[in-house]
């Protein structure tokens, strides 16, 4: 099948899968993050739900790579680095401020919420903001990153 | 306030589970949403943009397809616009500079045993539950 086509199935049923788990509603991401309040767990089960198909996944993609070149190795992760950690903790700030995230941000968007298109304009300003400054102060760190991601 | 929804939310996890394995296994791609909105609006050398893009509509899309059986989403923000645009400018330049969101490293990085990934969910799940302790019970913000 057509990679595109393939790529627009992947997300409608990952933007499917945010809205059955109404993961798009940033209240129900807030009561998770909210231990010590009126804990709202249901995040857990969806990142539980995911994480069972994804490593079934993972497991066919491994076998399906080494049927096809048994002698090569993947590659070998580089480590945990303080651009990692404070990157995901200033993440997790902005996460825990508003209660949305990249992906429920997006599909959230099709309610059409004036707070849902500040958001996504912020956090693409965000982004854009990052690669201007990383193209500015590092030349060397930001390539790299690129092929982690994607 | 929520209700805990442990079935919904099971159900939702498995669909996420499934558009991460159809990535995964047809485009040999992984299925971390800052990572590709950052490909699809500046992309490297050589990385093509439409497939990312065919996986940014989906999201919409697919959260639409769902409302039609769920009975609509509610979106419940509490936050003031100006908390939103700083939320939104740390999402997008901590995502950027942490090489992942939720998604990435949430679920992709972690189902495939990344040390990374683990380190980086650590730190924004622990960031978040801070963020939201000092918000609602030292500054007493709903």
């Amino acid at each position: 099948m057509n990679s595109t086509v393939t790529a627009a199935l992947s997300g409608t049923l990952f933007g499917a899968g945010l809205g059955v788990s109404q993961m798009t509603n940033p209240a129900k991401v807030a009561g998770f993050l909210d231990i010590t309040g009126e804990w709202d767990p249901t995040l857990a089960f969806v990142m539980g739900g995911a994480l069972l198909v994804s490593m079934v996944a993972n497991q066919v993609a491994r076998r399906r790579r080494a049927m096809q070149s048994p002698e090569a190795t993947p590659p070998a992760e580089s480590g945990v680095d303080r651009r990692l950690v404070l990157g995901s903790a200033l993440f997790g700030i902005g996460w825990g401020l508003a209660g949305f995230c990249p992906g429920p941000a997006l599909a959230a968007l099709v309610t059409g919420a004036a707070d849902v298109v500040l958001f996504v304009v912020s956090m693409i300003a965000g982004m854009a903001l990052f690669r201007f400054t990383a193209a500015t102060t590092s030349q060397a760190a930001a390539p790299r990153t690129e092929r982690v991601t994607q | 306030m929520t209700e805990f929804t442990p079935v919904a939310g099971s159900i939702g996890g498995v669909l996420i589970g499934c558009g991460v394995a159809v990535l995964l296994l047809a485009n040999h791609r992984v299925a971390g949403v800052s990572g590709i909105v950052g490909q699809a609006l500046w992309p490297s050398a050589g990385e093509a943009r439409d497939w990312r893009i065919a996986f940014l509509l989906g999201l919409p899309l697919g959260a639409g397809i769902a409302s039609v059986f769920t009975g609509g989403l509610t979106v419940d923000s509490q936050a003031s616009p100006a908390v939103l645009i700083v939320a939104g400018l740390l999402v997008g330049f901590g995502t950027r500079l942490g090489n992942g969101c939720t998604s990435g490293h949430g679920v992709c990085g972690l189902s495939r045993g990344s040390i990374r990934s683990l380190a980086a969910t650590v730190s924004f799940m622990t960031a978040g539950a801070l963020t939201v302790f000092v918000v609602r019970h030292m500054l007493g913000v709903s």
